[in-house]
């Protein structure tokens, strides 16, 4: 049996080891995505970000164990998580440590969860974070929970990958003027106040509410399609597992929007096109590179050092 | 191609010290290792999953309750049956020369005692996993 189908059926190890063939980029792991890209398509993804320390890790504890258990009528969904963590920018190695927070989901084996290194991508995720997600819907989860590296102003890629985008935020972090210069709040569907059982939890929720607020407002007309969508503020606290219900029935609200108002399909839409872009991009500089004489690279490189020519002068050489 | 070594650290049993647990996990992260750090009070069933989920190339487990002659074998075995019998262990901690022979019998890698310089862990390690 070859990995995609192994996958198919259920095989966690092959699934595994098709999410390492991914990571680093091999022939396998992409002749396997290949067979199983009829396959994608059917989750939710939902990403969680957040400054480190926000309790990220803790409240996709709660939050999966949860989703995991709530079927109602139909049978549980399949939850699965993706959770990224730094790379050392000097050795280029990395201490994923969001299991750590996550024994519950441990003792929980049908919970399949993913550490990932970023491996130097500098958006909150790590190069190869899509196509991950692309093989665990394959492999038939129903919810994909990806939590991001610690992310302060910038690191807005999750809101690309993600249907549903939670930032998590903690009491006493900053005052408003810091919320609304972050361009992470832009990217909420949901924000969450993690940590409620900590003072200034109340009035942090105010803060950010109003700010939303003031940024809702402010959205171009443009944006109308997305306007429909207010995104709420949810206080929890996932260390005494209070507000997870009620954060996981705005979730599912979040979720029936997508579907009515077609957000769903576009965001599904401009995920795969990142992708196929980022594939060209990385297709078309190797090949470039290899259609060089490597001569014209290392003179136009030393040019470049004894700042005789311009790096646009080089460039427009080299194409010319 | 980019291959890393991806390593998990755990501390399976009872006991709460894992000083070494995360000495072992810092030096493996200088050295280029991708490291899944899972904490305390593992079951063997919880660090065979994870191992599993994980893709590893290598197990460590840092044991200073006595109990690694029952825990050691117990993940050897839930290793095997999931189909990772070539994963590397390697075992860290107050182990009795004879228990870590008896261990290496079983076939866990490596056994390294107090004291053990983390660049001899580094260099056995990857060329364990290197010529697995």
């Amino acid at each position: 049996m070859n990995i995609a189908e192994s996958v198919l059926q259920g095989d966690r190890l092959a699934l595994a080891r098709l999410l390492t063939g991914l990571e680093n980029d091999q022939p396998q792991g992409r002749d396997a995505l290949d067979a199983l890209f009829p396959h994608t398509g059917k989750a939710h993804i939902i990403g969680v970000t957040g400054p480190s320390g926000s309790g990220k890790s803790s409240l996709v504890n709660r939050l999966a164990l949860h989703l995991a258990e709530t079927g109602g009528e139909q049978p549980a969904p399949r939850v699965a998580v993706l959770a990224v963590d730094p790379s050392s920018p000097f050795s280029g190695g990395a201490l994923l440590g969001d299991r750590v927070r996550m024994r519950d989901l441990m003792e929980r084996p049908e919970i399949f969860i993913r550490s990932m290194a970023s491996r130097g991508a500098l958006g909150g995720l790590a190069r190869a974070a899509g196509e991950l997600v692309l093989a665990l819907e394959a492999a038939g989860f129903d919810i994909i929970l990806v939590e991001t590296v610690g992310a302060g102003q910038s690191e807005v890629d999750i809101a690309r990958l993600a249907h549903t985008t939670l930032v998590v935020e903690a009491p006493g972090l900053g005052d408003d003027i810091q919320a609304a210069k972050a361009g992470i709040l832009e990217i909420a569907d949901i924000l969450v106040v993690n940590k409620a059982d900590k003072n200034g939890a109340e009035s942090a929720a105010h803060t950010l509410a109003a700010m939303l607020e003031i940024g809702a407002e402010l959205k171009p007309a443009s944006a109308l399609l997305e306007n429909t969508w207010k995104a709420p503020v949810c206080l929890t606290s996932a260390l005494n597992r209070e507000g997870i219900a009620a954060l996981s029935e705005t979730i599912a609200a979040h979720r029936a929007w997508l579907r009515e108002s077609g957000v769903w399909e576009q965001r599904a839409q401009a995920r795969l096109e990142d992708l196929f872009n980022r594939l060209l991009r990385e297709r078309l500089l190797a090949e470039w590179q290899r259609s060089q004489p490597q001569a014209n690279l290392t003179d136009a490189l030393q040019a470049l050092h004894k700042r005789e020519s311009s790096p646009y002068n080089l460039i427009e050489r080299l194409f010319s | 191609m980019n291959r890393k070594i991806r390593v998990l650290i755990a501390k399976p049993g009872l006991d709460g010290h894992d000083r070494g647990a995360k000495v072992i996990a810092r030096a493996l992260r200088d050295a280029g290792m991708e490291v899944i750090y899972t904490g305390l009070r593992q079951t063997p069933e919880m660090i065979a999953n994870a191992a599993l989920q994980e893709d590893v190339d290598a197990v460590g487990l840092s044991i200073l309750s006595g109990a690694h002659m029952t825990l050691v074998p117990r993940v050897l075995e839930l290793l095997n049956a999931n189909g990772q019998g070539e994963v590397c262990v390697f075992v860290g901690g107050i182990i009795p020369e004879e228990d870590a022979r008896a261990l290496e019998i079983l076939g866990v890698k490596a056994v390294y005692g107090p004291g053990t310089p983390t660049t001899q862990v580094i260099t056995e390690l990857t060329q364990l996993v290197e010529t697995a």
